[in-house]
């Protein structure tokens, strides 16, 4: 494509039959305490 | 829905329910700027028809030469029939299978101390006490703490647990017991126990970090920044700064965990709100993994964040992901945790619908065994959700906080972060609004632009 340059390649409708594990890490355990940041997160089957 | 944003040179677009991230160039973003005002659900074959062009022509013929308008719509119907541009959102109906999943508990807030031996102004915890009384948690009440997490964590395995307080470190002995104890336990059940803890460092010495090397998954070290700002916010009882005891203690903890596995954490208050200046700080003092949030406070509190800080604070961090930008081209790069994003690996739509898990998959423990949501609500009787020796015994609670998502929330359902912040955090939203089921509307704004510039240092990154 001429005009767009994508950054990523999977979208997060790839990630609803194989998701929900439970598996990763609790938001608040990781650093923040006081807000509430779920996208960072890393998901533990890709790790 | 379609969010699109310029910053520092780049025309960002983001497909907010694909989660593709594109950066585009002028003409592309006015084109499709244009396609997403007319508010219609574009498809390929909608986007193909005649009327899309003529539209086009309509809105940007003074700008755009046919030609280039034809162009830049074949990118767009190729994003689209990509399923990364003008994606509809399927994730609603996927909300009542999430919810109708056993919820098992895999996270606790372990409140090992409610005493502190800082000062903090702007502490929650209102120095440790948490609107009760100076206690020490017993061995006794952690290990049923433990057993209750075990046993309530069904097949999950890897369970979490934070030692934080008030200050751990004043319980030393309880934890080191606890994690040993943790440790016989996960053997016994086939779990894992991924232990943490959050210090201010006062009490840290060389045996305590070589415990905390061993058994920590990670470690987070309250510190505010430069030595000023620290010391008018955290300072001891007495009055003296906390930071020149501090500062060489969490350097050596950080070096000796090779920068990895660890946070240092500040808060910001609208008295520094000039806090990418902390940031830079702590990376001048050799820290990789960092972050600095906005403090929670009483409207009142002369150091709440206002509304009015709000323009001061979006250009704080745009200087400072600029400034990312730069040291991280010059091999000086440091992680900040609120412009961390992993946009190729990052969590699954489920966990992006069910947001923090306080209430239902995390707990906090108070010193002598009651349960509530989250740390943030320990002291607050209305969300008293039971006790170590009975479990939960007001499950309304938690049947209150697993019903809260980005889509009962009116001004999560149409806000483009929502699968960043699942909804905020909700001790926020109780709060400010007095009910878990709204949003901290300035730290909405601040969440806005974080994701904002996060995606940005990718594109400029990339």
């Amino acid at each position: 494509m001429k005009h767009v340059k994508t950054l990523n390649t999977q979208t997060l409708n790839n990630t609803v039959k194989k998701g929900g594990c439970g598996e990763c890490q609790t938001s608040c355990q990781s650093a923040c305490k006081t807000s509430c940041t779920v996208g960072n997160q890393t998901c533990e089957q890709k790790k | 829905m379609i969010h699109q944003y310029k910053s520092n040179g780049y025309n960002i677009v983001l497909d907010v329910n694909s989660g593709a991230v594109h950066v585009v160039d002028g003409l592309c973003y006015d084109v499709i700027a244009c396609l997403d005002g007319q508010g219609a659900s574009h498809t390929p074959e909608t986007l193909k028809e005649d009327g899309t062009l003529a539209h086009l022509k309509e809105c940007l013929g003074d700008r755009y030469i046919e030609s280039e308008l034809t162009e830049a719509l074949e990118d767009v119907i190729e994003l689209t029939a990509a399923g990364r541009l003008f994606t509809a959102d399927c994730y609603e109906c996927l909300l009542e299978e999430v919810k109708k999943r056993k919820t098992v508990v895999k996270a606790l807030c372990l409140h090992i101390a409610h005493d502190c031996n800082l000062a903090c102004k702007y502490c929650f915890a209102e120095e440790g006490e948490y609107h009760g009384r100076r206690a020490l948690m017993s061995f006794e009440v952690g290990k049923k703490a433990l057993d209750f997490l075990i046993a309530n964590s069904g097949s999950r395995r890897n369970l979490e647990v934070d030692f934080f307080g008030g200050e751990p470190l004043l319980n030393w002995q309880v934890v080191k017991d606890l994690v040993a104890y943790g440790r016989e336990q996960e053997k016994l059940y086939d779990k894992h126990f991924r232990f943490t803890v959050t210090t201010n460092g006062v009490l840290l010495d060389d045996e305590i970090e070589a415990f905390v090397n061993r058994e920590m998954d990670n470690v987070v070290l309250s510190l505010d920044g430069r030595r000023e700002v620290n010391d008018r916010m955290r300072p001891f009882r007495s009055g003296a700064g906390s930071y020149d005891l501090i500062v060489p203690k969490f350097q050596k903890l950080a070096d000796s965990r090779n920068q990895e596995r660890y946070y240092v954490r500040g808060t910001f208050t609208r008295e520094n709100l000039d806090f990418s200046e902390d940031i830079l700080h702590f990376a001048d003092l050799g820290f990789k993994q960092m972050s600095i949030e906005p403090v929670v406070g009483e409207e009142t509190d002369p150091y709440a964040i206002r509304e009015s800080d709000l323009p001061a604070i979006m250009a704080e961090y745009d200087k400072l992901a600029k400034i990312m930008i730069e040291r991280e081209k010059s091999g000086k790069g440091f992680h900040f945790f609120h412009f961390m994003i992993d946009l190729e690996g990052g969590p699954c739509v489920a966990k992006r619908l069910s947001g923090c898990g306080s209430g239902t998959e995390y707990l906090a423990v108070t010193p002598w065994g009651d349960l509530y949501p989250c740390h943030q609500f320990v002291g607050q009787e209305e969300f008293l959700m039971g006790n170590v020796d009975d479990g939960i015994v007001n499950p309304q609670i938690a049947d209150e906080f697993r019903s809260c998502n980005v889509y009962t929330k009116e001004k999560c359902r149409n806000c483009f972060a929502k699968f960043y912040c699942s909804g905020g955090c909700m001790a926020n939203a109780y709060n400010f609004h007095g009910t878990i089921h709204d949003a901290y509307d300035i730290g909405c704004e601040m969440q806005r632009k974080r994701v904002e510039c996060a995606i940005m240092i990718k594109a400029a990154l990339a």
